[in-house]
């Protein structure tokens, strides 16, 4: 079966866009971009994180309004200015982060904004009976009085999946859809994609991820920076070739450093069970050894307990079940240890979410770079601006922080340079164990070459480095060895070296097994 | 009659005569927090509405024009709180706080610059008031043993306000869980972004949640001003809408729960009274003043999850931001 | 939302706000049918005639307090808004100390543990809702709330039975000493050789002076304040960063709990020297309209603190000048205050900047 209804077909597309610009404040989000999206076929749009790739989608389904350009939908001009809009011209959305009421059913989240009359009970048969014969149709089987709450991720995003096409939606967008997916349900849905398309329906798929592009779309579109820089049949292309555009410049395959001395366990943790709040099982008997100037990276999905790892071990988090080993402690449930206890016992932490969590953006970034290291900020129980500013003006320097100014806000740095003022934080004391999550997330191309540099100096140092990514190529880069969890478990453990993207990919969904190294 | 059928009787009755206002109070307050708007101004609209109805009605005579004139000022009120919270995105706490004192402050200008009466109206004759309605056969079937004098006593012989204090609760649950406005309001409270992204503007849900909120507690200001009381008093809503407010969350923010929350503070309230001087054993005698704070102690209890949890709108108190 | 440069957002904003609130007070005014510059005349003379200027300051020492206690909590962006019934129990604090204490110490020491007893039973009362908050989730804009009316409930409770002044029928205490009461400032002047006009006005304002600047340097030069901020902007960051975010909560709520009993010095040791029912009369609430305008900085917070005085006390002038305009005219433009300089803060920046983008344009 050819992927694609073909090239271009006579007619019009079935999305137009033309001169589309639209700015965030200082940050440009689309320049001036030109896009067709042919009728009937599943047309990828591929960039970087910050490539500007959802602000676009979010224009087409009338979340943003551009601030230039022009739209037509089959041929008409179509000025989208509410999702209600969208919706009548036949557009529909999967949104990266569910647009769906927790509390509600299935059903009612289906019903929503198009109940079938004042009263409740005048739709829902018909809704009932349309829902079920769509879900039949296309292999999207859910629990129609199911609350979402209730609902793994996968079958959540079904349910988003049906909204839209219960609305009609002959255009649908979905935005990094499989970013919560593991490669067994990605299979699944570009299957349920493919259906859509086989009936006629147009898909947008927003991705960076080039081997989904490759493997479901026909032709793909290329962003970067916010401008729109190629468009490519699948066919006639490689991944090499969209890579380069979408960075910009040729990508090699990073070398490999060599192996270097292994050094001693600096922090063991065995029989790590763990569940939320709300009593979900998020980590299952986890147990990891790290090892003084050596880089061990969790591979997974995400969503399959990478983030409770990392908070547990930081102390964000108390152990409930197994324990943790370092620097001479013993921390389990009985003896919980603080982030602030964690942190005076050598360890450093750069999270996942650095808007959130590592930065307090509207500080000045001197006072962030005192964030966690409150010895810093002046003697005793005092703060001083000048011993502030003194801590951070070397911290900018060695790490080229633009613009070089540690009094203005954190806020006003772009992400690039907001996450280096974190690692800059994390990496000042040569920590003896540093978490280091999603170290290079938002960031743009040339900032990653630089922090990769300072994680691998940072490792020659004898650090030990647990890096958690969702970037396999980012973990093949740098790890000296690689545990893949899936649900919440320590799938297996490999040498970085001979790994393959294969390979773990089969052991992110369970099916790979791994020798422990 | 026994005696004590009697007494429970008149108990029961007082209960519902001061368990009306904190129905619609909790009421409003559950309409508009069910849409995301955190409405801590539920006594500022109260006393508004109490202000304006006793005004109206001593100026006109009518206690219709009384009516209109507390859902107006009430309403009024509401849609200050929503231009602030939902068009300005404002800090929801501090708006129902300046309603609060706003109308603390207006009730009694207002009422010295008109009557001149020391921040008081004066008093209403009983045709400017909503009087006790007899219910059909009440008197007919008062001679029926137990049925006939409860039905008689207690389900009638109240005042309009009160019946519509009793109805309010079936009707707001119909609305809010059988109607396609309620499950788009309730989105709005929980998910505002999925009301948005299916197509429903959220500002026009919440306003319109804030604006029955209004329109609930003008019911209630009326109430105490012309159907219970007989005249303005300044500060006379006396926290009753901190009250429903408390009522609320006792019961959960669900229509049947808060019910019976407001049923419950206003038996306490007419029992109070009552238990002044009475010995009780070990304790001795009965300390009113803290007899008539429990509520607010239950609701702090309840608060604090030693016994279930009271679970709010997810959305509730979040301005949605919509971006262009 | 557009950003402001620093000094229109503390500069100008506020002003703008203040203005807007006393047009619609104007607006008010006139329909009731006075003349609004008529009646805003009355209330300045009130508030700065000679021998008006000590109550102006009276009352602005209870704004200080109560504002203080609002701002420290807001910079951890928690909503206190039982300031009224922890300065009830600050008053609580006072009585039961002087009563107890007066016969047996000597005076000045009762005084000093009757201040350290007001700020800490004001503490205890916020201390709760702090606890539930960080411990057990419990919104604490709901839980102070009901800490107001049992705080209420209590004093009536004590006001008529345990502690009422014996053979007497009013909610009240019987007087305390003099040796027990913070000297009036007018009697300090004249000590120091100065005459100055008699008002209620005591050593409370000096401690109220002192506390704005205690609170500027906690909030702003230790460890301590930095922590508070940084819960206030971002509790993940806070958490992530090692401060404990539950124990800073808790002992915030303390602080600002003692602030806000410490308004019972002005009142009950300084001015009344008994416990009345419900002498802090709703400076708790004003407290939040301070705080809002003096932007939750101690410096701010005096600035609307003397405003609020002139208000109320002017205010007072208006009862004998005016028949239909009278002291709640205070409350109106308190509550105005509230709404234009808290919910509605915002709703001229768009404009004020397009203002000053238009202008700087014109200019370039």
């Amino acid at each position: 079966m050819a992927l694609d209804g073909g090239p271009e077909q006579a007619g019009h597309p079935a999305v137009r866009l033309r001169g589309v610009t639209k700015r965030f404040g200082a940050v440009l989000a689309n320049d001036d971009v030109d896009l067709d999206i042919p009728q009937g076929a599943i047309h990828g749009i591929i960039g970087e994180n910050g490539a500007g790739k959802s602000t676009l989608a979010s224009i087409i389904y009338g979340l943003y309004a551009p601030d230039r350009g022009s739209m037509e939908i089959d041929g008409e001009a179509a000025p989208v200015r509410s999702p209600a809009d969208a919706i009548a011209r036949g557009v529909g959305m999967v949104h990266q982060h569910f647009m769906l009421v927790p509390t509600f059913t299935v059903l009612e989240n289906i019903m929503l904004g198009m109940e079938g009359g004042f009263l409740l009970g005048q739709g829902e048969a018909d809704i009932r009976a349309r829902l079920a014969s769509l879900s039949r149709q296309h292999g999207l089987e859910v629990d129609p009085d199911a609350l979402v709450d209730d609902l793994p991720v996968g079958l959540r995003q079904r349910v988003e999946i049906l909204r839209a096409l219960f609305r009609g939606a002959r255009i649908l967008i979905l935005d990094e859809p499989t970013g919560v997916l593991t490669p067994d349900e990605t299979d699944q849905l570009f299957t349920i994609l493919r259906g859509i398309r086989d009936a006629g329906g147009t898909v947008v798929l927003i991705t960076h991820k080039l081997r989904e592009v490759m493997a479901v779309c026909g032709t793909v579109s290329v962003m970067r920076h916010g401008r729109m820089v190629g468009r490519r049949e699948t066919a006639e292309t490689n991944t090499a070739e969209l890579a380069e555009l979408m960075v910009g410049r040729t990508v090699g395959q990073a070398e490999r450093p060599a192996q270097s001395v292994v050094g001693t366990p600096v922090l063991r943790g065995a029989g790590l069970t763990w569940r939320s709040p709300g009593g979900t099982l998020r980590l299952r008997e986890v147990g990891l050894e790290l090892r003084a100037g050596e880089i061990l990276a969790v591979a997974g999905v995400s969503g399959n307990g990478q983030s409770e790892l990392l908070d547990l071990l930081s102390g964000l988090s108390g152990v409930q079940e197994g324990h943790v080993e370092f620097a001479g402690r013993r921390i389990d449930a009985a003896h919980p240890a603080t982030p602030a206890e964690m942190r005076a016992l050598g360890l450093a932490h750069v999270p996942e979410d650095r808007q959130r969590r590592g930065l307090v953006l509207p500080f000045e970034a001197r006072e962030n770079a005192v964030l966690g290291r409150p010895e810093k900020a002046g003697p005793g129980p005092w703060t001083s601006a000048a011993a502030m500013q003194a801590h951070a003006e070397p911290l900018f320097a060695r790490f080229d922080i633009r613009p070089p100014d540690p009094k203005l806000p954190a806020a006003g740095f772009s992400g690039g340079n907001q996450q280096k003022i974190v690692l800059a934080r994390e990496f000042d004391t040569v920590p003896a164990v540093l978490l280091l999550g999603q170290p290079t997330r938002g960031v743009d191309i040339g900032t990653v070459e630089t922090i990769h540099a300072e994680v691998l100096a940072l490792k020659e140092r004898g650090s030990a480095i647990l890096l958690v990514s969702t970037e396999l190529d980012e973990i093949l880069a740098l790890a000296d060895r690689i545990m893949v969890m899936n649900g919440g478990r320590v799938a297996g453990t490999v040498p970085a070296a001979g790994a393959t993207a294969r390979q773990l990919g089969l052991m992110m969904t369970g099916a790979g097994d791994g020798a422990a190294a | 009659m026994p005696e004590v059928w009697i007494d429970m009787l008149a108990v029961l009755d007082g209960t519902a005569r001061l368990a009306a206002p904190l129905i619609l109070c909790a009421m409003a307050g559950l309409v508009s927090e069910r849409s995301g708007i955190v409405d801590i101004g539920l006594e500022g609209k109260l006393l508004a509405g109490a202000f304006a109805a006793a005004a109206a009605a001593t100026l006109t005579g009518s206690p219709w024009a009384g009516l209109a004139a507390s859902l107006a000022a009430s309403v009024m009120l509401a849609l200050v709180h929503g231009f602030a919270c939902i068009t300005h995105r404002g800090e929801q706490i501090v708006s129902g706080v300046a309603v609060n004192i706003l109308a603390l402050g207006m009730t009694v200008v207002v009422a010295n610059a008109l009557f001149r009466h020391g921040g008081h109206t004066p008093a209403l004759g009983a045709h400017e008031r909503f009087s006790a309605i007899s219910l059909p056969l009440a008197e007919t079937l008062r001679e029926v043993p137990a049925l006939g004098s409860l039905y008689a006593e207690l389900v009638s012989g109240h005042n309009l306000l009160v019946y519509a204090a009793f109805l309010s609760v079936p009707l707001v649950w119909w609305l809010l869980w059988r109607t396609r406005f309620g499950l788009r309001l309730r989105a709005a409270g929980e998910m505002p972004e999925a009301v948005d992204s299916a197509g429903v503007p959220v500002s026009a849900l919440r306003y319109r949640g804030v604006l029955i909120a209004g329109l609930l507690c003008g019911l209630a200001g009326a109430y105490l001003s012309i159907a219970h009381g007989a005249g303005f008093v300044r500060e006379m809503s006396a926290g009753k809408g901190f009250l429903a407010l408390a009522a609320l969350i006792f019961g959960r923010w669900k229509p049947l729960p808060v019910l019976f929350a407001c049923l419950l503070f206003g038996l306490l309230d007419t029992v109070a009274p009552r238990l002044q001087g009475v010995d009780l054993p070990l304790v001795g005698p009965v300390p009113v003043a803290l007899v008539s704070v429990l509520p607010y102690a239950m609701t702090v209890v309840l608060l604090a999850g030693f016994f279930g949890r009271a679970v709010p709108p997810r959305a509730l108190g979040r301005p949605f931001v919509k971006e262009h | 939302m557009t950003a402001l440069p620093r000094w229109l957002d503390i500069g100008v904003l506020p002003v703008v706000n203040l203005a807007l609130a006393f047009l619609a007070a104007a607006v008010v005014v006139a329909l009731v049918g006075e003349d609004p510059l008529e009646v805003f005349g009355v209330l300045l003379q009130g508030a700065f005639a000679p021998g008006a200027l000590g109550y102006t300051l009276y009352y602005a020492t209870n704004f200080v307090f109560t504002g203080l206690a609002a701002a420290l909590a807001f910079q951890a962006r928690l909503f206190n808004i039982g300031a009224e019934g922890q300065a009830m129990l600050g008053g609580l604090g006072i009585a039961f100390v002087c009563l107890s204490f007066e016969a047996v110490l000597p005076g000045p020491l009762v005084v000093i543990l009757a201040i350290a007893a007001a700020a800490l039973f004001g503490a205890a009362w916020a201390v709760v809702p702090g606890w539930l908050q960080a411990y057990r989730g419990s919104h604490i804009v709901i839980t102070t709330i009901m800490f107001n009316f049992l705080a209420s409930g209590l004093m009536v409770w004590l006001l008529s039975g345990p502690i009422m002044r014996p053979g007497q029928g009013s909610p009240q205490t019987r007087l305390f000493g003099e040796a027990v009461q913070l000297p009036a400032l007018h009697d300090l002047a004249r000590g120091l050789g100065f005459e100055a006009a008699r008002s209620p006005l005591n050593l409370s304002f000096l401690f109220a002076l002192l506390a704005c600047a205690a609170v500027w340097v906690l909030i702003w030069r230790t460890k301590f304040g930095y922590a508070l901020r940084a819960i206030g902007h971002s509790e993940e960051a806070a958490r992530y960063a090692g401060i404990p975010v539950r124990r800073a909560v808790v002992v915030a709520m303390a602080l600002s709990g003692a602030l806000a009993g410490c308004m019972a010095l002005n009142e009950i040791l300084g001015v009344q020297h008994k416990l009345v029912l419900n002498f802090s009369a709703g400076y708790g609430f004003t407290g939040i309209a301070v705080a809002l305008m003096g932007r939750n900085h101690p410096a701010g917070i005096l600035a609307a603190s003397l405003l609020f005085g002139a208000l109320f006390q002017g205010g007072a002038e208006l009862n004998f000048e005016f028949e239909t305009i009278t002291h709640e005219l205070a409350l109106v433009i308190q509550g105005l205050v509230i709404l234009f300089s808290g919910a509605l803060a915002y709703m001229f920046t768009p404009w004020l900047a397009r203002l000053l983008l238009s202008r700087s344009a014109a200019r370039a």
